[in-house]
């Protein structure tokens, strides 16, 4: 029987707000026991023994939103290469994204990411399988057997079923399932050759723009087919004051509906774009000072329910070119952690329930057994500091891609160690 | 004070009108003022950029703004290679920055590049050792224009200082547009904009000039009228909804240029689409029409910003290891 002992930890747990100095048993890849007192009469024998000197122990995190290049762009990023940027981030769930090729829209493909997943990655993934055949927007895709099949979720990625019509049957149909839709709110032709957030700053750079509206726009519309259909929606990630009052407006109502914001979103807005920086050019674009700041609001109020890294991996053939042409996307694995706290630090909110954000809500959306620390469950931890300060050094990245937004640009929050099912899967210490 | 052969820009690229000073606006448009005199006499060819080699990039035709640059460098006597870039590694699927660097190892002396993204000029500046000149990229800048543009004014009108000038038509797509309203409101001139709202960009009046939709209003009393080109294919409903109905609100007439300064000047950056967005009759009328002028001054000004960036390269030839 394999034993681990964390001693000397702050637990850190959102889903029953625990934040105590103590200690806590793994046995058998579960956690067995925790508690302020633990061990207090002696250590056990048997067990492996990690000193945490006083390092946050939290769950291990959940991020919602993940592309890959897995299968058909493997030069871009493979699940492996995904999972170890993902464990070297604190993050032991990962839920993939279906924007691969060919598309993640068929039972089949769903084990071969499992199978594949199990195979080569060191943190757990999670599918989400497409809501439409080829993410054409045109048909549905069979969403109870990719269900029975293992897709969390459904959802066309970083694109917008464009029919209305299309949309609500999925939504119908998802229901009957019980099925979880993932939107994504960006009205196609309003922002049809668009590279950034209009206003000002793309005027003067003179870039293809498109409005903040295009956001709303969807957004209002999911909102009302939500209402005609009954099923449950997230919106993967919303990043305008105008598209949260909506949100917000619609869960009084009592609709089932949450949504995410990407950590790219809570720390960076329009002007950061700077000199055409392609790192910086994402979807949705950056958006002005003024929702980036009613998107931290948003966080600290509990009204966003999840932060994403929205990782999208991209190579030097789709970045450098200019900014017009050059794809969409950042990745985000590696710093999820240290820019959600950020909020922590500039006093926006609180440390729990910033990790509430990462953790335990993304697990209640999903109706995954982790993102908590519970005896019994899974022992997916990460033992982190949350005060270390480090600079983002994209070569020292654990991700295939380099495109990094945060490049040179210091964080407190550093993860020290990883583990899934009780076996370390990161540490820092090995890497220095 | 600045010696006749002293250095005139502070930065060895040409990338934009933002960054420009008053002072190197100054230098570049007197320096310019002499190449016309130049140009004008028997005595055109100079050595000044002996052994100095311009490559043309234009990842978009223009007939008119390339071969400007080649008989400007000519004249000095640089080597010009004109790169046809239909038909190169570009449209194999090669980065931008691939054919930067395949060029840089070429080693040009000055690069001058035309593309259709914004920011192109700027990312190939990053990434090459030679002066780059922006001879147009995307929506975003076009400074030979504007400067060449404000040579054709001066010699005119004298100074800038209170001169109404109204840039009329597609200001959304034009880098004319932004170049014009960033350097002619520095010089000290009032700047307005003239256009119907689908062809005006979001929050355009971060610039600080004047906005008009109505052409009547906006050109009351203008001492500079400057149209812009309207795009064939953005005619047909997608901005406006036909020709002729632009021509009728915003294509310049006799009738319209009435409002304006009598002795008003009317530009055009060309190639003009006549009976869109200009009346032949108004174009053709040397009374008003600087348009072939500005050709001319064309030529003038880019020799001016070729002898001013080959002040900054060094002497002795880059060729040496």
């Amino acid at each position: 029987m394999r034993r681990l002992a964390f001693t000397n930890a702050r637990l850190l747990d959102a889903a029953s707000s625990l934040d105590t100095p103590g200690a806590l048993l793994v046995e058998d890849s579960h956690i067995r026991e925790f508690g302020p007192r633990l061990f207090h009469d002696g250590l056990p024998q048997d067990a492996e023994i990690i000193d945490c000197n006083g390092r946050a122990l939290a769950p291990g995190l959940v991020d919602m939103r993940v592309f890959t290049g897995e299968p058909g762009s493997e030069h871009r990023e493979t699940l492996e290469s995904a999972s170890r940027a993902a464990a070297a981030g604190g993050i032991t769930t990962m839920v993939v994204m279906p924007n691969t090729e060919p598309v993640i829209d068929e039972p089949s493909l769903v084990d071969f990411i499992k199978r594949r997943a199990a195979a080569t990655a060191s943190v757990r993934v999670l599918p989400m399988a497409a809501l439409t055949r080829r993410l054409a927007g045109e048909s549905m895709t069979e969403i109870g057997l990719l269900k029975e099949a293992g897709a969390v979720a459904f959802t066309d990625g970083d694109r917008t079923v464009t029919s209305t019509r299309v949309m609500r049957l999925a939504l119908a149909y998802a229901s009957t399932f019980g099925a979880l839709v993932v939107g994504h709110a960006e009205d196609p032709e309003l922002s049809k050759g668009a590279a950034m957030n209009e206003g000002e700053f793309a005027t003067r750079l003179g870039l293809p723009s498109a409005p903040p509206a295009a956001e709303t726009i969807i957004v209002e519309r999911d909102i009302r087919l939500v209402e005609l259909t009954g099923a449950r929606y997230h919106f993967g990630q919303i990043s305008t004051r105008a598209a949260l009052e909506a949100v917000v407006a619609a869960k009084s109502r009592g609709l089932p509906i949450t949504c995410g914001v990407s950590a790219c979103h809570l720390a960076l807005n329009e002007l950061d774009v700077d000199s055409y920086l392609t790192f910086r050019k994402v979807k949705p674009p950056l958006r002005s000072e003024a929702d980036r700041e009613a998107m931290v609001e948003g966080v600290a109020a509990g009204e966003i329910d999840v932060i994403v890294s929205s990782h999208d991996p991209q190579a030097a053939d789709t970045k450098r070119q200019t900014f017009a042409h050059a794809a969409f996307g950042a990745i985000g694995l590696e710093t999820l952690l240290p820019v959600t706290l950020q909020l922590f630090h500039n006093g926006k909110a609180g440390l729990l329930h910033l990790l509430a954000a990462l953790t335990s809500t993304p697990a209640r959306i999903l109706d995954l057994e982790s993102g908590r620390l519970e005896c019994g469950l899974p022992a997916d931890l990460v033992l982190f500091d949350p005060e270390e300060p480090f600079a983002v050094d994209a070569s020292a990245l654990h991700s295939r891609a380099r495109n990094t937004p945060f490049e040179g640009q210091t964080f407190q929050g550093r993860v020290h160690q990883t583990y899934v099912d009780g076996i370390r899967v990161f540490d820092h210490a090995a890497h220095r | 004070m600045r010696g006749v052969d002293g250095p005139i820009l502070r930065t060895s690229h040409l990338l934009g009108t933002e960054q420009l000073s008053i002072d190197e606006i100054t230098g570049l448009l007197d320096l310019a003022g002499s190449y016309v005199g130049l140009n004008r006499t028997g005595d055109r060819k100079h050595a000044l950029l002996k052994g100095r080699t311009l490559v043309n990039m234009f990842f978009e035709a223009s007939t008119r703004t390339q071969s400007s640059f080649e008989l400007a460098a000519k004249r000095l006597g640089a080597d010009v290679l004109n790169m046809s870039v239909g038909t190169s590694s570009v449209s194999k699927g090669e980065t931008l920055l691939d054919t930067a660097a395949t060029l840089n190892a070429m080693r040009p002396d000055i690069l001058v590049v035309r593309h259709h993204d914004a920011g192109a000029a700027e990312l190939l500046s990053r990434k090459v050792d030679c002066c780059v000149v922006n001879a147009g990229d995307g929506a975003h800048e076009h400074p030979t224009q504007a400067l060449l543009d404000a040579l054709t004014i001066r010699r005119r009108r004298g100074s800038f200082e209170g001169l109404i000038v109204a840039i009329c038509g597609d200001i959304l797509h034009s880098r004319v547009a932004r170049s014009n309203i960033i350097l002619l409101s520095k010089l000290g001139a009032q700047v307005r904009l003239v256009a119907p709202r689908t062809l005006l960009p979001a929050r355009v009046e971060c610039f600080g000039a004047e906005i008009h939709t109505d052409m009547d209003r906006g050109l009351a009393g203008a001492d500079i009228v400057m149209m812009l080109r309207l795009q064939l294919e953005r005619m047909s409903g997608a901005f406006v909804p036909s020709a002729r109905e632009y021509f009728r609100f915003y294509g310049l007439d006799r009738e319209k240029l009435r409002r304006a300064k009598p002795g008003v000047l009317v530009m055009h950056p060309g190639p003009m689409n006549r009976g869109i967005e200009i009346d032949s009759a108004v174009a053709d009328d040397i009374e008003f029409s600087v348009i072939q002028e500005q050709v001319e001054m064309g030529v003038a000004l880019r020799m001016a910003v070729l002898d001013a960036l080959a002040r900054g390269l060094p002497r002795d030839g880059r060729n040496a290891p």
